[in-house]
């Protein structure tokens, strides 16, 4: 039984990789794939379903939207924007919010300020926090990746100080002090490594939330540009149609649970591995 | 044994209590409360005394891993509790420390051969391959095998990873090691194993140990001479011998009377104490032993005695001498 369940995670952890190396390869090699430009608009097309439904329009595999465009070729580039935002801005997010719970953990002085900065970002929702900040900036993958990076931070920093606050008085650190190790090493080789399982459980959880923000955000017209597909566009411009054309939001949408469904699994399995306990026990 | 390898001077820690909303302080703790003593090349000194008297924290201060808020430490001929950063890491390498429990003191993350070559390098002592090269010697060195470097501390049982401890503490050939309760997790068969390891090292590398315990008969086995603390006071300093065979002070007495005794058939007047250890926050005057001694006297209340030489080898601070 837990051999047969130990397998089942295996496959689980397999499927999920392959699917996300299905969308990161769909995204490069969007425009090698796509039937129609995502763009093309076509009044004769509007609406058509998916091609095994009745009333389907041949060569449109995922249907047509409210334009006529091809859902399946824009679903296909949308991926761009989507794991692009995705990832990199939980990386950013990830790095800065580390570093800071870090230094917050380990030296008090850095934790009354951080601290405080902490509470006041905490007062606004990060979403309305970026979206002031986009107003500002101005829209665009870029900026919009380095929004989100920037103000999903607290988290991150959150966790990080207490589990570095828990663990700086451990005997293994103390020994380490003993050595001689400089402060730097410390953070980095000792306290860090051990408090990864936290920082891989937000990360899993901010990229979903990091595309919803740049769906939300593209959906206010902050976001990127209308004329890039990106799933969140999609997703918005679809709900009008739920009850008509429920392709032309649900697919995008499943392309996000799919995503975000893939990446906390393999962030468990990331997790699992990086412990020594779980890998060679 | 040469000269004084260490020498702790009206060495004093207080940790301030916090409370409420601004965490402000209400008062302090006095973990270690003016205590001298001198330690010499080769020797070991076994710390004694109940929960909470303030070993662990005597041994972090020499450690300079705790700073003290009082005293003076000279080790080598050097103040040690005036050093700091770069000069105080490097001073490092001459005392290391073994923990007293050996699951938390092995970053959990770490293979055998990182923790034990790790010293070597953070310290410049030798370049990677010297460093792995010696990392193999010292596992051996400790009873392990060359095949274990390669796996980490949770595969080990717990008498393993002490053994690990302690390599990990030679590495960098310390003249001092401050072994805090380095036993008191362990089985009490592979206490003696560990013990034992402990005295072959000392001979083979000329070392010092301070060996802190609650457990009496451990310190015994591995001490020269011990001191006894009570309530952050050193209370008595003696050559083991004479320290066992004879207690001056009333608290080394009650201390010795109530533990186990080896042989069957021995007989010995337990001395039962009144009352519990006064609250580290609030001491008692005159001798922080009077609340509980069943010697003490009108000047016992008053006046706090000095740790006085009575005979040679043998000091203890009590009025009734
Ligand atoms: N970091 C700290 N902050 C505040 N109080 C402390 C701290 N460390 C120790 N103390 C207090 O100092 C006193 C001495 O503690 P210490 O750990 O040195 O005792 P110990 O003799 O080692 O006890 P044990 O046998 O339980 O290890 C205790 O009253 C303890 O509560
Ligand atoms: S000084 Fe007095 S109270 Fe203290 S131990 Fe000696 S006799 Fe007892
Ligand atoms: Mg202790």
């Amino acid at each position: 039984m837990k051999r047969l369940r130990g397998r089942m995670k295996y496959a689980l952890v397999w499927f999920s990789a392959a699917v996300l190396a299905l969308f990161v390869l769909l995204a490069v090699i969007a425009p090698l794939i796509v039937p129609h430009d995502p763009n093309a608009q076509n009044l004769l097309t509007r609406l058509k379903p998916p091609v095994w439904l009745h009333g389907a329009k041949a060569g449109f595999l995922l249907g047509t939207d409210n334009l006529g465009r091809d859902i399946f070729s824009r679903i296909v580039y949308g991926s761009r924007v989507s794991m692009t935002v995705g990832i990199l801005a939980v990386c950013l997010s990830g790095a800065i919010g580390t570093l800071i719970g870090l230094l917050s953990g380990f030296y008090n002085a850095v934790d009354q300020v951080m601290m405080r900065i902490a509470d006041i970002q905490l007062a606004f929702p990060t979403i309305l926090l970026a979206l002031a900040i986009v107003a500002v900036v101005g829209g665009g993958m870029n900026n919009l990746i380095l929004v989100l990076g920037v103000t999903g931070w607290v988290p991150y920093a959150r966790v990080v100080r207490s589990e570095v606050m828990s663990i700086r008085t451990s005997d293994f650190v103390v020994a380490a002090q003993t050595i001689g190790v400089t402060e730097t090493r410390l953070l980095f080789r000792h306290i860090l490594p051990n408090i990864v399982a936290p920082i891989i459980t937000i990360a899993t959880f901010q990229v979903a939330s990091a595309i919803i923000a740049e769906s939300s955000l593209s959906f206010l017209g902050l976001g990127v540009p209308v004329n890039v597909p990106s799933w969140g566009n999609m997703l918005s411009e679809g709900q009008l149609y739920l009850g008509t054309a429920w392709w032309i939001s649900v697919f995008p949408g499943i392309c996000i649970m799919l995503v975000v469904l893939a990446i906390n699994i393999l962030g468990d399995a990331v997790r699992d591995y990086m412990d020594p306990k779980t890998r060679l026990g | 044994m040469g000269g004084n390898l260490l020498e702790v001077r009206n060495l004093h820690k207080q940790f301030p209590i916090r409370a409420g909303l601004l965490r402000r302080t209400i008062g302090h703790v006095n973990a270690v409360n003016d205590v001298s003593f001198t330690l010499g090349t080769g020797e070991t000194l076994g710390i004694v005394g109940e929960s909470g008297c303030g070993k662990s924290t005597l041994g972090r201060m020499i450690m300079r891993v705790t700073d003290p808020t009082g005293g003076t430490i000279m080790f080598d001929g050097e103040s040690l509790s005036e050093l700091h950063g770069a000069k105080l890491r490097h001073a490092r390498r001459k005392f290391q420390m073994v923990f007293q429990d050996p699951y938390a003191s092995l970053n959990p993350k770490m293979r055998v051969e990182h923790i034990l070559a790790e010293p070597l390098l953070v310290n410049g002592v030798m370049d990677r391959e010297q460093a792995r090269e010696r990392a193999v010697r010292l596992l051996q060195r400790v009873g392990l095998r060359e095949s274990d470097r390669l796996r980490f501390p949770h595969q080990f049982s717990g008498g393993q990873r002490q053994r690990i401890g302690i390599a990990r503490a030679l590495a960098l050939s310390p003249k001092l090691i401050v072994a805090d309760e380095a036993v008191s997790a362990l089985d009490v068969s592979i206490q003696s194993q560990i013990l034992n390891l402990m005295l072959d090292l000392k001979k083979e590398y000329g070392l010092s140990y301070i060996f802190i315990s609650h457990n009496l008969a451990v310190v015994r086995h591995i001490s020269d001479r011990v001191g006894v603390m009570y309530l952050g006071h050193l209370v008595e300093l003696a050559d083991k011998d004479s320290l066992y065979q004879n207690p001056l002070h009333p608290y080394t007495r009650a201390l010795l009377s109530s533990a186990p005794v080896a042989k069957r058939g021995v007989q010995r007047d337990r001395i039962v104490l009144q009352g519990d250890v006064p609250n580290p926050a609030n001491p008692p005057g005159g001798c922080p032993f009077h609340t509980r001694c069943p010697q003490a006297m009108d000047a016992c209340r008053t006046v706090k005695p000095a740790l006085r030489q009575l005979e040679p080898g043998h000091a203890v601070a009590c009025h009734l001498y």
